[in-house]
């Protein structure tokens, strides 16, 4: 028996020689250098939810599912994706079974069980924890284990599209061995597992400088013995994006520079050197503005910017609206600041392309300032000696902010101009990423405060299902003083069409008619004028000419096939 | 001088306890969020926990009291017990926790030293190293074709920032020439002899960057320290002496002149700590300029506190050390 065994190896041995290519075996491609123009904080994605950190932990942790760069659902410590159809899911959507793989080890060479996913739920769920990835568990009422390999996860309600935990860089597996004591308030102690935790993945830690640098090398005890080519990464944090692309595409001192955010004329001349290549994909993120359907008036107080202060005095008018979206040239707006990263859209879900909607490309993706001056002369909008239209003593004068980046003041500048063609004025201003976006309720220049007539900035979401992100628009999750200015309807809008709209697709399960019901619901935000859609951004990232096998995907982490990259030969 | 020095230590705690106070109100008013950097995918009710967990529910001087107990109890005691092995109680107190790592704070900046004294330090020797006798030679010939120059590449290393000098030099000597690495390796340790040579190489361009504009800096004080006491009247009675031209400007003139550039020396030496923020991240030395503008960018306020509140204590002591040098090099200043 023995020997059959021996010859078994020797013959799989052989084969693997006898195919000769350079990915065959583990570890021959030497270090992988990669640079983070920011640097990662934690190697735990529970206890910060910044896109550097989930990159980061996802080369190490991994989910029981990914989406590829496709945007398909692909098991990953799974052995399949549970559906109805092949009985995973229940057929009253309340319940839904995991299968995981055989045979998978931590790089401890322990064996990864049910129990670690009940844990990660556990963990993540438990009060006090402050766990940035609360959300990926809603509704999820219980998560228990069949057999050593088999999870069952019960939900409170009906859950038509349950894909969100255990998917995703997001929601990753954690070893429970290491983290057991970590739970709740504990959580932040635990250094030493939050900066080095075992995992499932290619690559194993093995130094963490916090806000500097990560060494990982290749997992000794990873399921595909002929991977990861490489047998170490070094990721290197800090910096600025122009230079992380320069250490890729010009000097080639580093492999892989994520998120190339550098305007495209500058990124032409560093490909110049021939040393590196843009990848690009698209995810869900679309550049818009959103138009303020409330009072932002300064005089109105306390109650500025909320349902009480009234609706806006010019943007009330529907042809306002639709006027400043027609005058706007989104062709020349991705040229100058995007290039090949950006793409012209209408839409705020502006893919996949199964839920991406076309209907209103026509008459919104092209410029047209003919039409829109016609129907702001049709609303009785009159241009005045200044050059801005005025109706009843409102004038088209606009206060339009922003987060502070170099791309977008110079969209700013060029959107002011194109409506200033259509007697529109605007009043540009900008704060910085971290007071805009930081949501302190005290501040006034918060995008859910709003206090400005229309602003713009980047929002997506994760995976490929928008259900959740939709339901932003509800007339309940409008900011205000009630909600703490917590809520994610910035554009004040509210339909009670639309609302029951949402709480169909909440109950619908078949695919294609949640993505016709998502269609018509974008179609809605876009039509009614709730924003105007600019740009649907791409991520951007520059390789070196000898990475190969690189999949650059929107839907998971960049890396999120890292094991099968390696080095040209 | 004894009690003096013993008088103003004492002074400074007050000085001090004011200082982080202020520190901290600051940060507090300031309207940042430590949640602000995350994806606006991460829901608001999340965020609040976020925030909870932090320890942001609580009201503004719990916090500060904190942070003081945190700081001035809790850390000490911890590098104590490191140092001598010996437990207080059952070990386990709050230590001053980062937000954006959730680790120790304390750890962060004793891990971040080395690379910022090697590096900003090292800027700093070598600028002293060129300044002195540009300087002086600078004010001995006074107005020469070598005190123009000098005079011009200070003023240009003065008022040109480092973020200019210091993209420039990668321009030309990594992109360019591919002489030294863009990006500095925190991960080198210097083991044998190709080692060392790597550390230096990735040395040369932020040392550079920053010792132009230190010695700019210095070269101006030794210059004009120097032409004040060129025309005191114990110059003139030494050379009546015949006292050799050398014994007079080196011995005599030098030694006086370097009284006020010493405490400028000694005053500048916390801005060694403080790290080169710009030059730090232009180079990716990852120091302590680097660990503090993410910290601020990311609203790290534990981190920003402590490390601002450590540059306070930094800038107090050398102020002191600057005045008690004034006074052992000076015999006619006395402060008893």
């Amino acid at each position: 028996m023995k020997n059959v065994k021996m010859l078994l190896a020797g013959t799989v041995a052989a084969l693997a020689l006898a195919g000769g290519t350079a990915h065959a075996e583990r570890g021959t491609d030497g270090d992988l250098k990669i640079l983070f123009w920011q640097a990662v904080s934690t190697l735990n994605p529970f206890l910060s939810a910044g896109t550097k950190e989930v990159l980061a932990s996802s080369i190490v942790i991994e989910p029981l599912a990914r989406t590829d760069e496709k945007g398909e659902l692909t098991p990953w410590l799974a052995s399949e994706i549970p559906t109805v159809e092949n009985g995973g899911v229940a057929k009253d959507l309340l319940s839904m079974t995991w299968k995981l793989k055989p045979d998978v080890k931590w790089s401890d060479g322990t064996a990864f069980t049910a129990e670690d996913v009940i844990f990660t739920w556990k963990y993540c769920t438990t009060p006090d924890g402050g766990c940035a990835q609360r959300a990926q568990y809603e509704g999820v009422k219980n998560v228990e284990a069949v057999d050593p390999h088999t999870v069952r996860i019960t939900f409170e309600e009906p859950k038509p599209y349950p894909y969100s935990a255990f998917v995703g860089p997001q929601s990753p597996v954690i070893q429970a061995a290491q983290f057991k004591d970590c739970l709740g308030t504990k959580a932040p102690g635990c250094t030493a597992a939050n900066f080095g935790p075992i995992g499932t993945g290619a690559f194993m830690v093995t130094d963490f400088k916090p806000n500097d640098v990560i060494t990982y090398k290749a997992n000794p005890n990873y399921r595909d013995a002929a991977k990861p080519a490489f047998a170490s990464i070094t990721l290197k944090g800090g910096g600025d994006a122009a230079s992380a692309a320069r250490a890729v595409l010009e000097t080639g001192e580093y492999d892989y520079a994520w998120n190339a955010q550098v305007e495209p004329e500058v990124l032409e001349t560093m490909m110049a050197a021939g040393k590196g290549r843009l990848e690009i994909s698209f995810g869900t993120q679309t550049e818009r503005i959103n138009l303020n359907w409330t009072n932002p008036d300064p005089a109105l107080g306390a109650k500025r910017s909320t349902t009480e202060a009234g609706p806006h005095p010019a943007l009330k008018d529907p042809a306002v609206r639709r006027a400043l979206s027609l005058a706007i040239d989104r062709d020349i707006i991705v040229e100058a600041g995007y290039g090949k990263s950006g793409k012209p859209t209408c839409n705020i879900v502006p893919a996949p392309a199964a839920v991406a909607s076309t209907k209103n490309d026509s008459w919104c993706l092209k410029q047209d300032l003919e039409a829109a001056n016609k129907l702001l002369d049709d609303a009785g909008w009159v241009k005045g000696g200044d050059g801005i239209r005025a109706k009843d003593g409102v004038k088209l004068n606009f206060l339009y902010s922003t987060s502070t980046n170099s791309v977008r003041q110079a969209t700013q500048e060029l959107v002011k101009a194109m409506w200033a063609e259509i007697g529109v004025g605007a009043e540009l201003r900008n704060a910085s990423a971290s007071v805009f976006f930081g949501g302190d309720p005290a501040s006034p220049d918060t995008f859910q405060k709003f206090y400005s007539d229309v602003i713009m900035y980047t929002n997506n979401f994760d995976g490929t299902d928008p259900e959740k992100y939709l339901a932003e628009w509800l007339c309940d999750k409008m900011p205000g003083p009630a909600n703490g200015w917590q809520g994610q309807n910035i554009p004040r809008y509210c339909n009670p069409e639309f609302d029951k709209l949402v709480g169909t697709l909440s109950k619908t399960a078949d695919l294609e008619k949640r993505a016709e019901l998502s269609k018509q619901l974008n179609d809605m935000l876009t039509e009614e004028g709730a924003h105007i859609p600019l740009v649907h951004r791409g991520d951007q990232s520059s390789f070196s000419v000898t990475l190969e096998g690189v999949k650059m995907n929107s839907w998971d982490s960049q890396v999120w096939n890292i094991a099968d990259w390696s080095r040209k030969k | 001088m004894f009690t003096y020095t013993l008088r103003r230590l004492f002074f400074a705690i007050p000085t001090l306890l004011v200082i982080s106070f202020v520190i901290f109100a600051l940060l507090d008013l300031a309207p940042n969020d430590p949640t602000g950097d995350l994806p606006l995918t991460i829901p608001p009710e999340v965020r609040e926990q976020i925030r909870a967990s932090l320890g942001l529910d609580q009201p503004f001087l719990i916090r500060y009291m904190k942070w003081l107990q945190q700081f001035f109890i809790n850390e000490p005691l911890n590098i104590f017990e490191s140092l001598t092995g010996w437990q207080f109680g059952d070990g386990e107190r709050m230590r001053v926790l980062s937000w954006a790592t959730r680790s120790p704070v304390v750890d962060l900046i004793v891990q971040r030293l080395p690379q910022t004294l090697w590096v900003v330090g090292l800027a700093y020797l070598f600028g002293i190293l060129i300044a002195i006798p540009i300087g002086v030679i600078s004010a001995y010939k006074q107005y020469s074709i070598f005190d123009q120059i000098g005079t011009f590449i200070s003023m240009v290393g003065y008022s040109v920032p480092t973020f200019f000098t210091g993209v420039l030099l990668i321009v030309i000597f990594s992109s360019y020439l591919q002489w030294f690495p863009s990006v500095y390796d925190t991960n080198l340790r210097v083991t044998d002899f190709a080692s060392f040579m790597a550390q230096m190489k990735q040395m040369v361009m932020p040392v550079a960057v920053l010792a132009l504009y230190n010695a700019s800096q210095i070269t101006r004080f030794v210059r004009a320290s120097m032409l004040d006491n060129l025309h005191q009247d114990y110059v003139r009675t030494a050379r009546a002496k015949g006292v050799k031209e050398r014994a007079v400007l080196l011995v005599h003139v030098l030694r006086n002149s370097l009284i006020p550039v010493v405490t400028v020396i000694a005053l500048g030496v916390p801005t060694i700590f403080s790290g080169a923020i710009i030059t730090e991240q232009i180079f990716r030395v990852n120091g302590l300029g680097q660990l503090l503008i993410t910290a601020v960018q990311g609203a790290d306020m534990p981190l920003v506190q402590t490390l601002t509140f450590i540059f306070a204590v930094l800038i107090v002591l050398f102020n002191l050390i600057a005045d008690v040098l004034y006074g052992i090099l000076d015999p006619r200043i006395r402060y008893d």
